[in-house]
């Protein structure tokens, strides 16, 4: 008896305690003794690895980080369209022209939507894709380096929004508009945005060896704005779906005027069949000035070339490739299961999932049953093509990931959880708290024909009494939710950086047997690579002066320069002659004006230094890399413009 | 005798495994170093464990002022090894033709194993005067000195065979495949020798086999 009344202190203090925190879960799952099980979950010793390598987007940061599932610890961030200070990308002369665009040199962007490389429509681990949003361009990260292999510029396109999605073997990768623009480019008036602006969506070629993009074709579509996208999968392979929003054409606030529609659009692409209509001399070749930019892991350097057209085509002239499914009520995510026989619909401003079948959507097709038609192109009857409707009671659905168990995981925005539910039922089994706001939601392989349907994801829009105040802006909250029983557990949440829009990961055990540990040397094309000691040297060349340098630890060659002279421009070409992995070198300089460099082993990196002072200054290595490190550090004389001083350079003299 | 000599020639061309396998491996770990440096001592030459762990050790060794791992170039016994071997082989070979044509008999494949162990130990002897030279002759500019209780420079002489703990590296040396495969011709010559022995005196040794047999 004794026992009990101290079990129902114990109870009630934690009732107590969790109405004091606000959590709307109050259940038992969330007491001491199961909280302490749920540390257990997400523990990884010192020493042992994650299971999973998350990919998360950085919004506004440009990049992509890397944490580890389920410590949620975060790895690595890789820069992609923004300068990232750290190891010099986007400023040492090597990796500026990844960030060079047709609007010239842009350092920042909107990176949103991860997405993995597939075969047979399961995870390959060989590339990660992303979107820039704001300037239109879509990377591939060579997941071999965790580096920005290649960057595509999206002409005729403005907020890449509904990418970066891939087909099940990697044929193509989306980037499709979020706003629609004059095609091309003109000065008008806004107000004549209805009929005029138009939206392309553009599908990119992904070479299946070396992973090369290529702008295959644009379809030049109606001016709505297309918000996301996904690829058929199994039967719906050679389909591609995009939601709309904005099928109102409207040009001025659009809170208000583009929410008027009860149904928007979820346009379903046969891109197979535009395919065959390009490569049989379809569509129309376009003047266009786009940047196409290709880092080499040989030269260590990307180069950037202008592309001077592309292929557009217009819909109307593919008949039977493109339809559009009415969708209630300003659709955000468009998700197919993993059988592909599904399309989910998930629309943010109403109360339920709109999920339509992918056979009953080709039926209708053949039986030519449509409701009318816009532009030109097809709408089929909302009735003929739903697959059922998940009634969920939840506000705003944006987004559905699926476990590969037959149960669907959507987030709700507005009413702030993750609702569970049964794939082909619609019934609702669960649902969960977020904290807060929760945006998209990522199951390992979520979106592939194979999830590993263990954990889920949140990426929450808000974090407020997550973490104590750190100032005004808080790093966005993620969660990791249990999804191995039959209930969702929260097991863990942990801060991200930037604003992860979508994330993309995978079973570490395919990535780390194909991880690059070191460059060889002996592979080192860089033009100005340092790959002898002995070939050390300066070469003067007007004012530019080169500087042939190596590293290793824990010297430079040369550590003693002279000649000099002030308006100089100054390129240190650094190799770092280490062929063991973990051992990069840094290189800072006393008034170097745009980045230190971080060089690996085996690599090559060029940092420009242009003296305004005459004196003696100093360069060392920023990167500890063993007992000596303090004493890795060279000096340039710099001399008036005028002197005759020779150039000279020595180490050990 | 016919048996003995095929064994013999076998044992002797278990010498050309050194031809593809290395003879020792050292082994250099660390806590820095979760996947230990390593050398493999083969008789043409060293040969970092993985790619670039000859490479990696003369970084680490640069510290302390040891010589760099010589190049096969910059050792005469990389030239000498194999001709020894080679001819220890045709040697070996030869005895056991001459012995399956009853040309001699069983002692001389005893002879080619006291000549050949006379070999292997002035070879260790070399081997162990190399690594005495390669760890205590040290360059005196070196940078990092460490200084023994007694007073005297420490020496990073790595073990001729065995285990050793040289500062914070655990070092082990021990016989490699090639070794091995020596040990085990070199044995198979030593089998030899007795088969020829109880072969040529067949008489007894079938008594003998006769009373153990009873």
């Amino acid at each position: 008896m004794k026992k009990y009344s101290l079990y129902l202190v114990a109870i009630l203090g934690s009732v107590l305690f969790l109405s004091g925190c606000g959590d709307q879960n109050g259940k038992a799952s969330s007491n001491g003794a199961l909280a302490s099980n749920n540390a257990e979950k997400v523990y990884v010793a010192p020493g042992e690895h994650d299971e999973f390598y998350a990919f998360m987007s950085g919004g506004y940061s440009g990049n992509v980080a890397v944490y580890g599932l389920p410590s949620g610890r975060m790895f690595k961030e890789i820069p992609v369209f923004s300068q990232f200070p750290t190891n010099g990308y986007g400023y040492s002369e090597e990796t500026k022209p990844m960030l060079e665009t047709s609007f010239g040199f842009i350092p920042a962007d909107d990176s949103h939507h991860p997405d993995i490389s597939q075969t047979n429509g399961e995870l390959d681990g060989r590339w990660l894709f992303i979107n820039g949003n704001n300037t239109p361009r879509i990377a591939r990260i060579d997941l071999k380096t965790f580096e920005t292999a290649e960057i595509i510029e999206v002409p005729n396109s403005a907020g890449n929004h509904s990418s970066s999605y891939i087909t099940e073997n990697s044929e193509y990768v989306v980037a499709g508009t979020r706003f629609s623009v004059p095609i091309p480019q003109r000065d008008m008036p806004i107000k004549d945005y209805k009929g005029n602006f138009k939206g392309a969506l553009s599908f990119i070629s992904v070479e299946p060896e070396t992973g090369s993009m290529d702008i295959k074709f644009q379809l030049i579509m109606p001016g709505f704005n297309y918000d996301l996208s996904h690829p058929g999968r199994g039967k719906s392979h050679g389909w591609f779906f995009f939601t709309t929003y904005n099928t109102e054409e409207a040009n001025s606030l659009l809170e208000v005027n583009a929410s008027q529609n009860d149904k928007d659009f979820i346009a379903a692409v046969n891109w197979k069949k535009i395919e065959e209509y390009v490569e049989n001399g379809g569509g129309t070749m376009v003047p266009a000035n786009y940047t196409h930019n290709v880092y080499s892991d040989e030269t260590h350097s990307a180069t950037s070339t202008m592309k001077k057209e592309v292929l557009t085509v217009d819909p109307t002239k593919v008949p039977g490739a493109i339809f559009f499914m009415p969708t209630p009520k300003s659709p955000h995510g468009v998700d197919v299961n993993p059988t592909g026989d599904y399309i989910v619909g998930n629309g943010k401003l109403s109360a339920d999932l709109t999920v339509f079948s992918f056979d009953k959507m080709i039926a209708a097709i053949d039986g030519k049953k449509f409701d009318g038609e816009a532009y030109g192109l097809p709408i089929l009857k909302f009735e003929d093509v739903l697959a059922g409707q998940v009634k969920s009671g939840g506000l705003g659905p944006l987004h559905t990931e699926f476990d590969g168990q037959g149960n669907a995981y959507t987030t709700f925005f507005i009413s702030s959880e993750v609702v569970k539910w049964k794939v082909g039922t619609w019934e609702v089994i669960d649902r969960k708290p977020t904290f807060y706001s929760v945006g998209h939601c990522m199951i390992p392989g979520g979106n592939s024909r194979k999830p590993f349907g263990k954990y889920l994801v949140s990426m929450n829009k808000i974090t407020k009494d997550r973490y104590l105040p750190t100032g005004p802006e808080l790093e966005h909250s993620a969660q990791l939710y249990d999804i191995s029983g039959d209930k969702m557990e929260l097991i863990y949440d942990f801060p991200t950086h930037g604003e992860p829009h979508y994330a993309a990961a995978i079973p570490a055990s395919i990535l780390a047997p194909k991880s690059q540990k070191i460059y060889k040397l002996a592979e080192n094309e860089h033009p100005f690579a340092t790959k002898n000691v002995s070939d050390a040297r300066i070469v003067h060349d007007g004012n530019e002066v080169h500087v042939y340098m190596a590293m290793i630890r824990s010297h430079f060659t040369p550590d003693n320069i002279e000649g000099i002279k002030v308006g100089d421009k100054v390129y240190f070409h650094i190799t770092n002659h280490e062929q063991d992995f973990d051992v990069p070198h840094g290189f800072m300089m006393i008034g170097q004006k745009n980045s230190g460099l971080l060089i690996m082993p085996g690599q090559t990196k060029t940092s420009v230094w242009e003296p305004k002072q005459e004196g003696v200054w100093p360069f060392y290595c920023t990167d500890f890399c063993s007992a000596l490190h303090q004493e890795m550090q060279g000096y340039v004389r710099v001399s008036p413009a005028k002197s005759n001083i020779d150039l000279s350079w020595s180490l050990g003299e | 005798m016919k048996r003995a000599s095929i064994i013999m020639i076998v044992g002797a061309l278990c010498l050309l495994g050194l031809f593809a396998f290395p003879l020792w491996n050292i082994m250099l770990g660390a806590p820095q170093y979760p996947d230990p440096l390593g050398m493999n001592i083969h008789i043409t030459g060293i040969q970092g464990v993985s790619e670039f762990d000859l490479q990696n050790i003369d970084g680490l060794n640069h510290y302390i002022g040891m010589k760099t791992i010589p190049k096969a170039d910059e050792m005469w016994e990389f030239n000498v090894f194999p001709i020894v071997i080679i001819g220890m082989v045709l040697l070996g070979v030869l005895l056991g033709i001459l012995g399956y044509l009853g040309k001699i008999d069983y002692r001389y494949f005893l002879g080619w194993f006291l000549l050949m162990s006379i070999l292997g130990i002035m070879g260790m002897y070399d081997f162990n005067l190399w690594l005495t030279d390669y760890g205590s002759n040290l360059d005196p500019h070196a940078i990092i000195k460490v200084i023994n209780e007694d007073g005297t420079p420490m020496t990073y002489k790595p073990p001729l065979f065995g285990y050793k703990k040289l500062l914070n590296f655990d070092v082990s040396s021990i016989p490699a495949t090639g070794a091995w495969l020596m040990f085990v011709g070199m044995a198979l010559t030593v089998v030899a020798f007795l088969v020829g022995w109880k072969s040529t005196g067949s008489h007894s040794s079938h008594q003998n086999h006769k009373l153990a047999t009873s």
